[in-house]
């Protein structure tokens, strides 16, 4: 794992101590709320519904069990004794108060982690596919690529105030687990027929008001050349890209509206210019790289699995690592009727112990909300189980109905227009035999609370999106859209459900579903694929008629 | 032909704390809905919001929200965000519930 330098260390305690001036500057009224406001959201400090909100950026979606368990002391001491994990990988408090965030923020900047640039028209934190550096599929470890662009984006002076938010996210598997396709920059590893390693370059993707799949600019950049290429496309996007309207200033508009070939000109025009004052010192990219050598894998006696439980938490919840002795184990935080993506501060802790203890001090964020031991001895999952077991954490639906995102909706967040949680709730309620969701297969239920669309609805293979209709709680449905190297954007069922008609809904669909596919084999999408929107149109929608007439 | 006023309260957040505040009658803030001080007309609207916008260090981000008027004479929220707003999250007993402040 990547270790601060001095350097990091003082730039991110020097921030502490900025923003505590600013926080006594503001309770003793020499700022303005104007004039805060700015400079609270440079340090990832939202007001939202209740309460602040602080998000606290977790690189590429990897912490150690150190930082874990600082996160569920900061949980407890100046939050609720809960946190929530975010699909950009980052962790959300609740309920801060004002007075306390430089505490927390120094709380953070102790263990190696910050809240800059969490917020604001700036490039957000990095993500990357949560099985980075464990993946059986993958052609090399994303991540020094990934610390790479967070060293270069960090302050970056001239990228700081930007169009809009810009997001990056880095797979080096072809397997796509970092929604690569839908952000406004997506790296995918590959090689060229040298064999060599080196990233497809995809720009313009990205979910909100306008959903659009990203483009690939170039098919192949050498890794030597990423950072050139990556400050060209951010040039030319900060010069030309449109700041006449905040819902147009989205690098996908840009690409839209002016075509991917001239993107394409401008920014090979610019990194023609450029490419030759970004080259980064080799001790550099060798330190970097050193940080995230595979871990020291150990030799062990593998017991064969006994037990049916642990055998169907095996098969849901654990994934092929490069290591055929070691397993990748996704901890569920979508316990049936629990809030997708949140931990208490006793759940951190011992997802932190045992990370310790089984998983090489690693530990992932994923854009799904859930949390992963990245590097698991097949022969510990016995006792990792147990411990996820007692801790009410060993819920085995991990890709399954109950394995929902969810934004948090109107329940916190200032720009939601419906509530996200309790409907997320009520369908892994409604879904809770998890015999019944091994029937029913791999969907992925995305839920989003307003048209931002941080739930990826877009992209789930069944979408919902809550929208305020004359000050009542409606939900559009979406269907087949995919978050993976296949991305699509999901299409548009029809009218909108009320609340207490859109759990009832969903179960229709499934139903229509299950009544509908050729086999047991085929999935949720592949039936949409295969028949189209028209079947399960008439599911939801005939009998609402029936129930109407 | 403009539309007829309905009844206003004015709410923001509490600077330290960031909960849900209502400006009273007596140029005060309560945490509890039923306490707000009810404009009528849209100029005692803008004059309350006027008030609030000028307390930078009680405040943040003050702004007018429908309001209806009970069978107890006092004031609750028209729109399901501002009924949320005086009670908190759905998924945890965290917020005004918890405080005991009555929706």
């Amino acid at each position: 794992m990547y270790q601060y330098t001095d350097f990091d260390r003082d730039f991110v305690n020097a921030r502490v101590e900025e923003f505590r001036g600013q926080v006594v500057r503001r309770l003793d009224g020499s700022l303005t709320e104007d004039e805060f406001k700015p400079l609270r959201l440079m340090n990832g400090l939202y007001l939202q519904l209740h309460a602040y909100m602080l998000r606290v950026a977790i690189p590429y979606g990897t912490l150690n069990s150190r930082q874990m368990h600082q996160l569920a002391y900061i949980a407890e001491t100046w939050d609720k004794g809960y946190g929530h994990f975010t699909t950009r990988q980052n962790i959300q408090y609740n309920w801060p108060k004002l007075a306390d965030v430089p505490e927390m923020l120094q709380a953070l900047a102790d263990v190696g982690m910050h809240a800059i640039q969490t917020s604001g028209n700036t490039i957000r934190n990095v993500t990357a596919d949560h099985f980075a550096g464990a993946a059986a599929d993958e052609i090399e470890d994303p991540r020094p690529t990934a610390e790479l662009i967070r060293q270069w984006s960090t302050d970056h002076p001239e990228f700081q105030f930007l169009p809009r938010k810009f997001k990056i996210a880095v797979t080096g598997s072809p397997n796509d687990r970092a929604v690569t396709k839908a952000h406004d920059i997506g790296l995918r590893m590959v090689r060229n027929e040298a064999g060599e390693p080196g990233y497809e370059v995809i720009v313009g993707g990205g979910l909100g008001r306008t959903p659009m799949v990203g483009k690939v600019i170039r098919d192949f950049v050498p890794k030597a050349e990423l950072l050139p290429y990556l400050e060209a496309i951010m040039q030319v996007y900060n010069l030309h890209g449109r700041r006449d309207n905040k819902y147009k200033a989205r690098i996908k508009i840009l690409v839209h509206e002016e075509s991917l070939e001239t993107m394409r000109e401008r920014v090979d025009a610019v990194f023609a210019r450029i490419k030759g004052d970004f080259e980064v010192p080799t001790e550099i990219l060798t330190r970097i790289e050193g940080s995230f050598t595979a871990p020291a894998y150990k030799i062990a006696e593998i017991a064969p699995v006994v037990e049916p439980a642990l055998q169907s938490f095996i098969d849901t919840n654990v994934a092929e690592h490069k290591n055929p002795d070691y397993g990748i184990v996704t901890i569920s935080l979508k316990g049936i009727g629990e809030t997708p993506g949140d931990a208490t501060a006793r759940q951190m802790r011992v997802m932190a112990d045992l990370a310790e203890r089984y998983s090489h001090d690693e530990l992932r964020i994923s854009h799904e909300q859930n949390v992963v031991l990245p590097h698991v001895h097949r022969g510990d999952l016995p006792a990792v189980f147990a411990a996820l077991r007692e801790a009410g954490l060993a819920t085995a639906n991990i890709g399954l109905v109950s394995d929902i995102i969810a934004c948090p909706g109107m329940d916190y967040c200032a720009l939601a227009t419906a509530r996200s949680i309790p409907v997320a709730q009520q369908i892994s309620e409604t879904f809770a035999d998890l015999d019944a969701q091994r029937d029913i297969g791999p969907l992925k239920i995305k839920i989003s609370g307003c048209i931002n669309a941080c739930g990826h609805h877009h992209v789930g293979h069944i979408g919902i999106l809550g929208l305020d209709r004359a000050g009542v709680e409606n939900y559009q449905i979406t269907l087949g859209g995919d978050g993976t190297e296949t991305a699509t954007i999901g299409s548009r069922t029809g009218p909108g459900f009320a609340y207490d008609e859109i759990v009832p809904a969903v179960k229709r669909l499934i139903e229509a579903y299950l009544d509908l596919r050729e086999s047991e084999e085929e999935t949720f999408l592949q039936a949409y694929r295969r028949l189209g929107l028209d079947p399960f149109k008439s599911a939801l929608y005939e009998q609402e008629k029936a129930h109407a007439a | 032909m403009p539309k007829p006023f309905k009844p206003q309260i004015v709410t923001a957040n509490d600077l330290l704390m960031g909960d849900v505040i209502y400006l009273t009658a007596d140029g005060s803030w309560s945490r509890d809905h039923a306490d707000a001080l009810v404009a009528q007309t849209q100029d005692e609207a803008d004059e309350l919001l006027a008030q609030a916008a000028a307390q930078q260090l009680k405040v943040v981000g003050p702004y007018l929200a429908e309001a209806q008027i009970g069978t107890d004479g006092r004031p609750g929220p028209v729109h399901f965000r501002e009924a949320f707003r005086t009670r908190g999250p759905s998924n945890y007993f965290h917020g005004k519930q918890a405080a005991g402040v009555e929706a």
